[in-house]
């Protein structure tokens, strides 16, 4: 991770898209997107909560990095952490009522989800604010993106929908397709998402 | 209480159902030895984080509990994030101070667990199931007893989870897995039929 610092600010946010996305090679933050992807709606919304998350309290602890005492940073950043998760929990109940009922605790552990602590620690306590924006940005987009493919896996296969509307038609039904229970488990996230790592690891072994 | 205890090992099982803890339970996984250390630790400070949030929740954050009409619900991540990191922080200084072979076996894992997800999620769960009617529902948490129940069940079913997986992997290094799905990729699969396993439990009720 140290190579991320000398790199221009383009590479600060498009890198942890592809070659050093969050899930797929830091393996940071994996509770929570193992949880919500059983349908692709919350999977967005869960995405798209991280993004924000990320992205400003990556700015607020940029900005105050130079007044924080060493010693009791960790505090300090939990505290801001859980602020924004406060915020973007009452935006999530007040908008988006159903959504926030399917994701139920996982807003709240977005607080300990790592990827936040490890872009506060690794970035935001050494960089400028525009940068810490763009690397929590990219980060957050890295790990929304592996929560879509995931979840259209399993909204496709386990419920034959996506976003709710209904995509395999009624006459394969009729002749003798069904849905896969198995995939709306919570067990077979984990396989997807090792099978998303396996494809992604010998995609970029080709690259190289 | 019983049912409770039992349901929180294995059915709701924090690993396997909820993937509670998943960062640190695929990063320490590697030995059976180091992997028992820090279930111990984590079900110790669930067995201390939960009844405490359990309280804050009754006497202070609920409705009306603290002033009449007030309800201060929307504190809670706030404040049960400040009362694990205080108390992973106080039962470090506990342990070093009574059982120094006890803080040498835990030695690192002790001050990683104020951010582990199974300690805010056991948190958060409770707090979800304290507004469940006890008549109705056997996972409702309607006592300081069943708040201890539920942390105790919750955090032997890591434990039990995190020993299984490091098993596991003690003996897979043995066999021969296609390269680039070694390590994260062949572990993700593993807990995925583990969990799996873990499905049959699910009728479980006592």
């Amino acid at each position: 991770m140290g190579k991320l610092f000398s790199k221009e600010n383009c590479e600060v946010f498009s890198n942890p898209l592809n070659l050093n996305n969050p899930i797929a090679v830091q393996v940071l933050g994996i509770c929570s997107a193992l949880a919500v992807t059983s349908q692709l709606e919350p999977a967005i919304v869960m995405g798209l909560s991280v993004t924000v998350i990320t992205a400003f309290s990556n700015v607020i602890i940029s900005l105050i990095r130079k007044t924080i005492p060493n010693r009791i940073r960790i505090i300090v950043q939990l505290v801001v952490v859980a602020a924004l998760v406060t915020i973007v929990s009452q935006v999530l109940k007040a908008f988006a009522y159903d959504v926030s009922v399917q994701l139920s605790v996982y807003v709240g552990l977005i607080i300990t989800n790592c990827i936040l602590m490890g872009r506060l620690e690794a970035f935001a306590m050494m960089n400028g604010p525009w940068e810490s924006f763009l690397d929590g940005i990219g980060n957050g987009l890295g790990y929304a993106l592996i929560l879509v493919i995931v979840g259209f896996v399993r909204e496709l296969l386990g419920f034959g929908t996506l976003l709710g509307f209904t995509i395999v038609p009624q006459f394969c039904y009729d002749n003798g397709y069904m849905n896969n229970g198995m995939m709306t488990m919570p067990a077979m996230s984990l396989i997807i998402v090792g099978c998303v790592i396996w494809a992604h690891r010998s995609i970029n072994k080709e690259e190289k | 209480m019983i049912s409770l205890f039992v349901r929180s090992i294995f059915v709701d099982n924090m690993i396997f159902a909820f993937f509670l803890g998943m960062c640190s339970y695929l990063a320490v996984s590697k030995t059976v030895k180091t992997s028992f250390g820090l279930g111990v630790a984590v079900t110790f400070v669930l067995l201390i984080t939960v009844p405490v949030d359990y309280a804050l929740q009754m006497y202070v954050l609920g409705p009306n509990a603290l002033v009449e009409g007030v309800d201060l619900t929307f504190l809670a991540f706030i404040l049960f994030i400040a009362v694990i990191a205080g108390i992973v922080q106080l039962v470090e200084m506990i342990v070093e101070r009574f059982s120094p072979s006890l803080y040498a076996a835990l030695g690192i894992f002790l001050p990683l667990i104020a951010v582990n997800c199974a300690i805010m999620g056991a948190s958060l769960f409770m707090q979800q199931r304290v507004q469940m009617d006890p008549e109705t529902s056997s996972q409702a948490i309607g006592s300081f007893g069943d708040a201890i129940a539920y942390a105790l069940g919750s955090g032997i079913g890591w434990l039990l989870a995190i020993v299984g997986l490091a098993a596991i992997r003690e003996k897979m290094a043995y066999t021969d897995v296609p390269k680039p799905l070694q390590g994260l990729g062949i572990t993700f699969i593993t807990v995925g039929l583990m969990a799996m396993a873990f499905m049959c439990f699910s009728g479980l009720n006592i």
